[in-house]
């Protein structure tokens, strides 16, 4: 008896136990990259030949001054024991003083950061709403013209340089044609007009109703984020029609098709439903991607993101802010990862 | 694509007006409102104490009064009394004595005394930050600021350590370091001990024509007008510097009215946007230099036959005239035009054989050379441009492109064989160049006199520094003029410096832009007089 | 059995002879359904172009390419005797663009020999050692994918100094990790087959199973993989030149030439158009190769055929 009552409450505990695992086994990996992401950031911040002090003081500085910045920085410790104090401010949220900025590390990142959310998020979305449709298009109508076209849409994509098509598009769509803002967020007649709540712009002066900020907001960013959206459409469109036709030539497919359903049934309710899974992690990744800041757009548009916030910090050696930017991207980039993960666990019957 | 403009335009109304009413309709700025493009990542703080970039500089010269000033609307007249109502000079030479306003506040209401100039000089003194050099080069030590810098009811006294000209000490107060800050409020902003560095990093305690509103990093500077300016509230309510990094995008938001004034437009954007209707081009000499220096702790180039053959082999007339052109100028003396003792005389030319015939002397067939430059395109260009001609006398250089800060801290540490660079003076007295291209007193590795630039190059000046120490404490103009004439001649024969151009800044501005002035050679630019 | 006809047909055989005969066998098979896609042979005719280029750079570049003229700087497409225009030193286009041809293929090359052997390396270890082996180097791995790319390339460039092989190194310290993860993937299949346990019986040691069995398969979808991705390295070596941070002056590095002729785009658009579209042929033709390659050798994905 006594055996048989064990069995039944392993067997219900079982589950759970199986879920904590997973989870602890989860938060463990987490930790144990960011951890890692942190040391290497580091290591590179200190291996640099860029000399931070030089940084600080500037090209005219006596020696004394020098030496004193270089003791203030803690330069003189071992560079274990500086990593240490490094890592336990950051465990408390503390990323340091930006020397370029003169400011927390922190509070630029929350300056910088929304506004390559706001350009990455809505450039996902062009390349979603396009790209999913054309690769669908493109797999159903395998060999057609639209096939070619969105094929050489999307080669396009992949083989052209961003910063030569961002300066002839700025040439072209501002410059000439005057359809959209130039570079920058927003014009001068509309900063400060809308309180900051959570730094994008387009949804910061849509819960203030300011329209006319909205509207100046969106012209200036719809280009950059075009842009953006068409690399990810060529990524995505292209991702697209190969799962699909994996789908078509599936014999569930071909049995859907005898049964006498219709052919947008069998593509969307059918082929597309099983694809979605894939497309997320697809998805997830050309987020990821765009989040990381797109460097090379964010220069020519003259967008305040984190992308140039980095790269412009490493080439200054500000190592803080360099090491807060990075820790961030790569947060974001496991925790998107995770999430994708997790769909794929709802949606994936097998999974399951 | 003029014609292809206006097309384009006509074609693309209909659309650009349905689509985007709000971009079409704001062709130009309000007219109480100045909007500047500058490249502004280099800015990494606003206490006069320490900042040191043009846009800093910038920005505190609108924000903060000095005791002596630079009036932007007569540069050439030198220092006026500002803060300091008059001064005189103790028999020794050594204590300046200011007699300080007492009809001007500051920003946040407080009346400006003696004891804020006191407390602004000493503050300069013990955060010791990169510009106070230009303080301590009178002998004033963290240690003895409380006895040379004293306030006195409404007077100020400066002791320097010893007898310098009058003038030069005076200049040295024109410089960003010198802004008289709110001692009040700078002290109340106080964080451990840092006489509120922190706080006037990223905000303003001054009684200029402007004070900050805010400072987003890489994105905008945004200034307000002081209505109670002691010379009358300025016409520009609000002046704002966006950050701008190509030149192709500052000359498109010109031309299209969305800015005001772009400030660092190339020769070519230059050139096209001088055609546009609505653009004027506004050129102002400056005072910084480009110049090659050769590094005296390589054997060959120490030879002095090689140092001459090099000054024959940049094209000044070639680049002048095409990739610098309108913007550089060729001038071959450590002092920019303008300077006291400046000299106009340029004796080198492009000249292949002279400089073969030089190397041939000294006995150099052929070397290998490292050339470090940081990478800016006007100055990979000059390093391609002397790569090309050093190759014609069988010369192989290198070129090393980094950042700015990689590149300088190579040279600072004697390991570059030539450097290309710019150097731009930090007030207006000759001895701000003289003190660094021609002085070097101990050319030791031991004596790590970074800040110099013949010892960063190695080279002892063969008799300069002794030249520029008498220079410096000589109280006749005209006397003081003739001896930095005397130091530039030899230094043009016999230093490892080629300076080979002086900066033209040239900005394009709205038609109706009135009355900016950058600050010609000697300081920083000024707003308030600024129309619309 | 001299006529081309029976060649054909010994490489077409169903009954192959020898090791080498199945092998050249699959190779040629492989190679006439690869003919048989225009765009894919679009792509390699240019990249065969590219390479005799490279190859012939001197005597087809009509100038020298450094040769310099300040006098003659920025003349427009067309003119005579520099057909390409000139850039802001006066210097031909077009000669540039074919010196720079070889620096493009240099790098290429380079990453590819590094990149996915490094991938393939850490990805088999991993793979087929398992255990804790896997759990350290896949963790690695995932730092490096975590890694904003260009920021990782940027730091090591700015660490050891500007420059072409260090612009390599940076890249291919980016463009391993999926590398692995393929690599890793593909020998967790082959691992646990009938085949590699057979080797085992036979005594085979760990390295020479990876080396010698698991390697030779993973090979296809790794090429695949790099074909497509060569037109991502270009561009990130274009991206470095661009930053200043590639290829050293006076070297025509083509990404460095768009960033030199960036600053004339309004007036002289091309100066930076020129080694733009030279980027975009060869790095479409590697796409198309990609895309071809792929219909070849890794049919399971089911693209267009």
């Amino acid at each position: 008896m006594a055996v048989t009552d064990t069995n039944r409450e392993r067997r219900r505990r079982a589950p759970f136990a199986k879920w904590v695992k997973t989870t602890l086994l989860t938060l463990g990996s987490i930790a144990v990259t960011m951890l890692g992401l942190v040391f290497v950031t580091f290591i590179i911040g200190r291996v640099m030949p860029i000399d931070p002090v030089l940084s600080i003081v500037g090209e005219r500085a006596s020696q004394s001054t020098y030496d004193a910045v270089y003791l203030q920085l803690g330069l003189d410790k071992p560079l274990i024991v500086q990593f240490w104090y490094y890592l336990w401010d950051v465990i408390q949220g503390d990323f340091g003083m930006s020397l370029r900025t003169a400011r927390p590390v922190s509070d630029d990142i929350a300056r910088v950061f929304p506004a390559t959310l706001e350009l990455a998020t809505i450039g996902v979305f062009i390349g979603i709403f396009l790209g999913v449709p054309l690769g669908v298009i493109a797999a159903v109508r395998r060999g057609s013209w639209i096939d070619q076209i969105a094929r050489v849409v999307a080669l396009v994509g992949y083989s052209m340089p961003i910063f030569w098509l961002g300066l002839m598009g700025l040439l072209l769509f501002y410059g000439i044609l005057g359809w959209v803002s130039g570079p920058g967020r927003l014009g001068i007649f509309y900063e400060d007009i809308v309180p900051t709540r959570t730094g994008m712009i387009l949804i910061d002066s849509a819960i203030a109703g300011e329209w006319a900020v909205f509207r100046n907001a969106f012209s200036h960013i719809i280009l950059p984020a075009s842009l953006l959206g068409y690399y990810s459409l060529a990524y995505i469109s292209r991702m697209t029609r190969s799962f699909m036709l994996e789908q078509l030539s599936a014999e569930y497919i071909t049995t859907a098709r005898v049964k006498g359903m219709s052919e947008s049934a069998v593509i969307w309710r059918h082929a597309f439903k099983n694809i979605r899974v894939q497309l997320i992690t697809v998805i997830a990744l050309s987020y990821a991607n765009l989040l990381e800041g797109s460097v090379l757009t964010e220069i020519i548009f003259s967008w305040p993101g984190i992308g140039s916030y980095i790269t412009t910090s490493l080439l200054s050696a500000d190592m803080n802010a360099v090491l807060g930017g990075t820790v961030v991207v790569g947060l974001i980039f496991i925790l998107l990862n995770i999430f994708s993960d997790l769909l794929y666990r709802f949606f994936d019957p097998r999974s399951k | 694509m003029k014609t292809l403009n206006t097309l384009m335009k006509g074609a693309a109304l209909g659309l650009a007006l349905g689509l985007m009413a709000a971009p079409a309709t704001f062709a130009e700025t309000p007219s109480n409102m100045l909007v500047i493009a500058h490249r502004i990542d280099d800015l990494t703080s606003m206490d006069p104490a320490e900042s040191f970039e043009i846009q800093g500089s910038d920005a505190s010269r609108n924000m903060y009064m000095k005791l002596v000033n630079l009036d932007p609307t007569n540069l050439d007249g030198g220092y006026v009394a500002e803060l300091a109502e008059s001064w005189t000079v103790s028999e020794d030479g050594r204590t300046i004595t200011f007699t300080i306003r007492d009809d001007i506040n500051f920003h946040s209401g407080n009346p400006v005394r003696a004891e804020d100039a006191e407390f602004s000089l000493r503050r300069a003194i013990l955060l010791d930050k990169t510009p106070a050099f230009i303080l301590k080069q009178f002998g004033f030590t963290p240690e003895n600021v409380e006895q040379t810098i004293v306030a006195d009811g409404n007077t100020l006294s400066i002791t320097t350590d010893k007898r310098y000209a009058t003038s030069f000490v005076l200049n040295c107060l024109t410089a960003t370091i010198g802004g008289i800050v709110d001692k009040e409020l700078v002290m109340a902003n106080e964080v451990d001990g840092d006489m509120g560095n922190t706080w006037l990093r990223t905000n303003s305690a001054g009684s200029g024509a402007y004070r900050l509103v805010s400072w987003k990093p890489d994105e905008s500077l945004t200034l307000q007008s002081n209505p109670d300016f002691h010379l009358g509230a300025p016409a520009m309510e609000r002046v704002i510097v966006r950050h701008v990094i190509e030149s192709a995008s500052q000359r498109l938001l010109l031309e299209r009215g969305d800015i005001d004034v772009a400030r660092n437009l190339n020769p070519e954007d230059v050139a096209g946007a001088s055609n546009a209707d609505n653009v004027v081009i506004h050129d102002e000499l400056r005072g910084r230099l480009m110049y090659a220096a050769l590094n005296q702790k390589h054997p060959e180039l120490s030879k002095p036959q090689v140092r001459q053959a090099f000054k024959y082999l940049i094209d000044y007339e070639g680049m002048q005239n095409s990739f610098l052109k309108g913007q550089y100028t060729t001038h071959q003396n450590f002092l920019p035009k303008t300077y006291l003792g400046a000299v106009d005389e340029n004796p080198f030319s492009l000249d292949i054989e002279k400089a073969k015939a030089l190397l041939a002397e000294a006995g150099v067939d052929g070397m290998e050379l490292e050339l470090g430059v940081r990478e800016a395109q006007e100055r990979i260009e000059i390093a391609q441009s002397l790569q090309n001609t050093a190759a014609q006398v069988g010369i192989k250089i290198n070129i090393t492109v980094g950042t700015s800060k990689q590149i300088l801290a190579r040279y600072r540490a004697r390991e570059l064989d030539i450097y290309v660079g710019a150097w731009g003076p930090d007030y207006p007295d000759p001895h701000t160049n003289a003190g660094t291209f021609a002085y070097n007193p101990d050319n030791s590795d031991e004596a790590n006199a970074t800040g110099l630039l013949a010892w960063r190059n190695g080279w002892d000046t063969g008799g300069l520094t002794e030249m520029v120490d008498a220079a410096v404490v000589e109280n006749d103009r005209e006397t003081r003029a003739q001896m930095y004439r005397d130091i530039q001649a030899q230094f043009r024969e016999t230093s490892p410096f080629i300076v080979m151009f002086q900066l033209t800044e040239q900005i394009g501005r709205q038609e109706n832009v009135q009355g900016l002035s950058l600050g010609g050679p000697i300081t920083n630019a000024a707003y308030w007089n600024v129309t619309k | 059995m001299n006529t081309p006809t029976s060649y054909r047909a010994w490489l077409l055989t169903d009954a192959p002879t020898s090791r080498n005969h199945a092998r050249l066998s699959s190779f040629y098979k492989g190679w006439l359904s690869f003919r048989s896609n225009p765009m894919a042979m679009f792509g390699l005719g240019i990249l065969i172009a590219l390479l005799l280029i490279a190859l012939f750079a001197p005597i087809l570049a009509p100038h020298d390419w450094q040769a310099q003229d300040l006098s003659n700087r920025l003349q427009p497409l067309g003119t005579p005797g520099h057909i390409l225009g000139t850039d802001s030193l006066g210097r031909d286009i077009l000669s540039r663009l074919i010196e720079g041809t070889q620096i493009t293929l240099y790098i290429v090359t380079l990453v590819a020999l590094i990149a996915p052997v490094a991938g393939l390396l850490v990805g088999t270890v991993a793979g087929y050692a398992g255990g804790w082996v896997d759990v350290v180097l896949m963790r690695i791995t995932d730092i490096f994918l975590a890694f904003p790319r260009l920021v990782l390339a940027l730091a090591f460039v700015a660490a050891l100094g500007a420059g072409i092989e260090n612009a390599v190194l940076a890249i291919s310290l980016t463009a391993w990790p999926p590398y692995a993860r393929i690599a890793r993937a593909e020998t967790l299949t082959i691992r646990s087959s009938d085949y590699i346990a057979a080797i085992r019986l036979q005594g085979a040691g760990p390295f020479r199973i990876i080396i010698k069995h698991i390697w030779p398969l993973c090979i296809s979808s790794l090429i695949v993989r790099v074909t497509l991705d060569m037109a991502g390295i270009i561009l990130a070596a274009a991206g470095l030149g661009f930053l200043g941070l590639g290829a050293q002056p006076p070297s025509p590095e083509w990404g460095a030439m768009i960033s030199e002729g960036r600053r004339f785009i309004l007036d002289h658009w091309w100066v930076a158009t020129m080694p733009g579209l030279a980027i975009f042929t060869v790095s479409l033709a590697f796409n198309l190769l990609g895309d071809g390659l792929r219909d070849v050798l890794d049919p399971k994905d089911g693209d267009s055929q």
